[in-house]
């Protein structure tokens, strides 16, 4: 494998699994041949060279062993089946087929050290066991309310209740006791997804899927028992369910999580539920004056061939024109409505923007090509981000998105660390009202209240280059970051009428990561990085020349280095990202043990990463800025921020009382 | 009546793997899909109880194994009782969980093997078989999604 082959020349667009640091001695090597001194001498250094470019290759191959081995993303797809299951969960048994062929694995344990580690300091989750989607969150008597699929039993799926936990900031969380149970008939397999309304009056109804006893899905309604009680610890379930069972030509599995509703102009409460007819995603449309009782439209609020089941659907308005969350009743002129579903064949949340027709409760997109669901279509998130769901914060006027981030690692760890699951920091939505092409999302403010010190650094950085950044503690931190490249490198790509367009081609998850190196790019940090760089997770610009020779964007984090275990799902995740005429690149990142926020262009693409470094914690876990360009020079202005942990407390009256002091 | 386990056996990825598992069971003639994936999650379970005793006897034939052994007692003990138990839930109502479940029965299966050095697992055998078995039951799976 070593061999004195890899100090030749090396043509422009390389790849070079094995030195998977990244690091480049010297490009000018590259661009000349060998000289030709006295040839004694040559052949020593040479010999030197060859040993300690070995032994380099040694050290770092350990790390690089996910590299080593290429995978076709689909495995080897040969029938019609094989090509449905191509494209789902990323966990899958293809991949590892493929690694535990790999004699070099080396045999991996899971210690209790690792495993604590990756608890979050900062993300919403539960002391233990399974949580999933966000259910009916709202804010209410200075209250934000967050409710999600939980199971007190276990670390995996399954026994579903709804959880409960009340914040002043959506940040500092106390759990309270399960709002629901599974009690009823028409529950009792499970007290599934649903959406809260305001009513006129400021009372709140909630609608959610049941599992019934026979396990087919049904709507029911609850509501607080005591609105005089700022905590809404109790629950009340409507006499009368279900509300609505599955209606005709709609399979008793194919009917859940019903949204919040809003009022049409003829003054009824309109909600949509997802479900499927064959392989076609659809959403039904009710409407209803009491919640009670319901009409069902005979229009589709949309559908999409090919998409199949559409769960967790929402609907809801974004004004054209103003940087603000609208309730969800909201229309007019200067509206758009987002329709957005959550695809069960791919686990994947799609959206789309078009227009609403209020008299038959039916929704257009804007552009059809890119339809909610269509694989091409836009996504709140490009990583793991699933069963999203937003809410209008009537507090401070804003749309609030929450998204279940799953874990992407074995089901014997999760039991073995004894929890499942984080929620994503809620995200302020906004459309982007300078393309008004597509949704904006950024962190909510009140993230940053845990921003303790902080370092702010401006460096010039060259063509491959890999600088240690040095804040300390690594694993809880903001990281806000301008980046240019230097007029002469674009300027030299762009000039170059030989150098090969590749924008088209480029893709995150397809184009091998961090290490393949272009003309522009990819350049950014690497975090959960380890100082020998085995383990670390870049997130990164990659700057690509278009056909058109105009400059495409794309803004990735690959986590395919970011662990040496062997049985944590790897990709490289991202997308394209627009940039304006006179924008620099930013990107905002959140660290916080294994998750990965990663912010693109003030939110314009989003990219959340689940990663379990087992070398790169605690005190090992390092910051890196790097830029693996060949040519390009880039220049780097950027804030790192400690993170304080947000000390999400268990269910007590005093920690209830000291958060109420906030 | 054996025309859906026919039909049902040709959207896997090994039709004859899948016959035969299926048609071992005497339910799979009257069984709509959820049916027959369940049938075969019992055949996951067997084979994975089945590996523990092998497991277990090679302790004793093979102590210089232990640690790949011991981390294989965990991974197949989360076959069993974890991933098992969760397939058999989420098959009834959301089967997007029993679909994760059974892949990582695989994961399990996959990484327990790695663990031994070359041509020494005692078990290869039976991870193969685990692994052509969860692709089989995954792609039932995903016909009711």
């Amino acid at each position: 494998m070593a061999s004195s082959d890899a100090l030749l020349p090396i043509s422009a667009r390389e790849e070079d699994p094995l030195l998977s640091d990244g690091s480049r001695s010297d490009p000018n090597a590259e661009t000349h041949g060998r000289r030709r001194p006295v040839k004694g001498l040559l052949a020593v250094t040479f010999g030197l060279f060859f040993i300690a470019f070995y032994v380099a290759l040694i050290a770092t191959h350990d790390g690089s062993r996910s590299n080593d081995v290429k995978f076709e993303s689909d495995g080897t797809a040969t029938t019609a089946s094989r090509a449905r299951l191509a494209g789902v969960s990323e966990k899958s048994n293809d991949q590892l087929w493929k690694l535990s062929g790999d004699r070099n694995t080396v045999a991996f344990s899971w210690n209790n050290s690792m495993l604590s580690w990756q608890r979050t300091g900062f993300h919403f989750q539960p002391g233990q066991n399974w949580m999933n989607d966000p259910n009916g969150p709202l804010f209410y008597k200075g209250w934000y309310h967050f409710f999600y699929q939980y199971n007190p039993n276990a670390a995996v799926w399954g026994d579903i209740v709804w959880g409960h936990a009340v914040s002043k900031d959506l940040i500092h969380w106390v759990h309270l006791p399960l709002a629901m149970v599974a009690d009823q008939w028409y529950d009792a397999n499970g007290v599934w997804t649903g959406s809260a309304t305001f009513l006129e009056d400021g009372s709140i109804v909630m609608l959610y899927t049941g599992s019934t006893d026979k396990s087919v899905q049904v709507q029911n309604l609850a509501y607080p028992e005591d609105l005089n009680d700022p905590l809404l610890l109790k629950w009340v379930k409507f006499s009368g369910n279900p509300v609505l069972v599955p209606p005709p030509g709609i399979l008793p599995k194919d009917f859940r999580d019903p949204t919040t509703a809003w009022k049409t102009s003829a003054g009824k409460w309109r909600i949509t539920i997802g479900s499927k007819i064959n392989r076609t995603g659809i959403s039904l449309v009710y409407d209803t004056t009491d919640f009670k009782t319901y009409e069902k439209l005979d229009t589709l609020l949309h559908k999409v061939p090919n998409t199949g089941m559409w769960e967790c659907v929402d609907f809801y308005p974004v004004s054209k024109t103003l940087v603000k969350g609208l309730d969800t009743s909201v229309n007019g002129p200067d509206v758009k409505h987002i329709v957005k579903a959550s695809m069960d064949d791919t686990r994947i949340d799609h959206y789309a923007i078009g227009t609403y027709f209020d008299s038959n409760g039916t929704w257009i997109p804007d552009d059809p090509t890119i339809d909610v669901g269509i694989s091409t279509s836009l996504r709140y998130d490009y990583g793991k981000f699933y069963a999203s769901k937003t809410f209008y914060d009537q507090n401070k006027g804003r749309r609030i998105l929450w998204g279940w981030i799953g874990e992407s690692d074995s089901e014997s760890a999760d039991v073995q660390k004894g929890w499942s699951s984080l929620q994503g920091i809620p995200r302020t939505v906004v459309l982007d009202t300078k393309t008004g092409k597509n949704l904006v999302q950024w962190p909510v403010d009140e993230v940053k209240s845990l921003r303790l010190s902080s370092k702010k650094f401006d460096m010039e950085v060259g063509p491959g280059s890999f600088v240690n950044i040095d804040v300390g503690s690594a694993a809880q931190l903001d990281i806000e970051a301008e980046f240019e490249i230097k007029k002469e490198s674009l300027d030299k790509i762009l000039g170059d009428a030989s150098a090969a367009a590749e924008a088209e081609e480029f893709s995150c998850q397809k184009s091998g990561g961090s290490t393949v190196r272009g003309a522009l790019g990819p350049f950014g940090f690497s975090v959960l990085a380890h100082e020998s760089l085995s383990e670390q997770t870049p997130v990164y610009f990659y700057v690509a020349k278009g056909k058109d020779s105009k400059l495409k964007t794309f803004f990735c984090t690959d986590s395919s280095r970011s662990s040496f275990a062997n049985d944590v799902v790897k990709p490289v995740y991202g997308s394209s990202v627009p940039v304006l005429e006179g924008e620099k690149l930013t990107m905002r990142i959140l660290v916080d043990h294994s998750i990965v926020e990663a912010f693109g262009q003030g939110g314009r693409t989003c990219t959340t990463s689940r990663v379990y470094p087992t070398k790169a914690i605690y005190g090992a876990a390092k910051l890196f800025l790097f830029n693996n360009a060949i040519d390009a020079t880039i220049t780097a202005s950027f804030n790192v921020w400690q993170m304080n942990s947000a000390f999400i407390h268990p269910y007590s009256e005093e920690a209830v009382r000291a958060l109420s002091r906030t | 009546m054996g025309d859906i386990v026919d039909k049902t056996c040709k959207q896997t990825p090994d039709y004859s793997l899948c016959l035969s598992l299926l048609r071992s069971d005497p339910r799979s003639s009257s069984a709509d899909t959820v049916g027959l994936g369940l049938i075969l999650v019992d055949k996951i379970k067997a084979l994975g109880t089945e590996t523990l005793g092998q497991i277990n006897m090679a302790y004793k034939t093979k102590p210089m194994l232990k640690k790949p052994l011991d981390e294989c007692n965990l991974r197949y003990k989360t076959i069993v009782d974890v991933d098992v138990h969760t397939a058999i839930i989420a098959i009834r109502g959301n089967p997007k969980f029993a679909e994760g479940a059974i892949v990582d029965a695989g994961v399990e299966a996959s990484v327990c093997e790695g663990g031994f050095p070359k041509g020494q697992s005692p078990i290869t055998g039976l991870t193969q078989k685990m692994n052509k078995i969860c692709d089989v039951t995954r792609a039932i799976v995903r016909m009711l999604l």
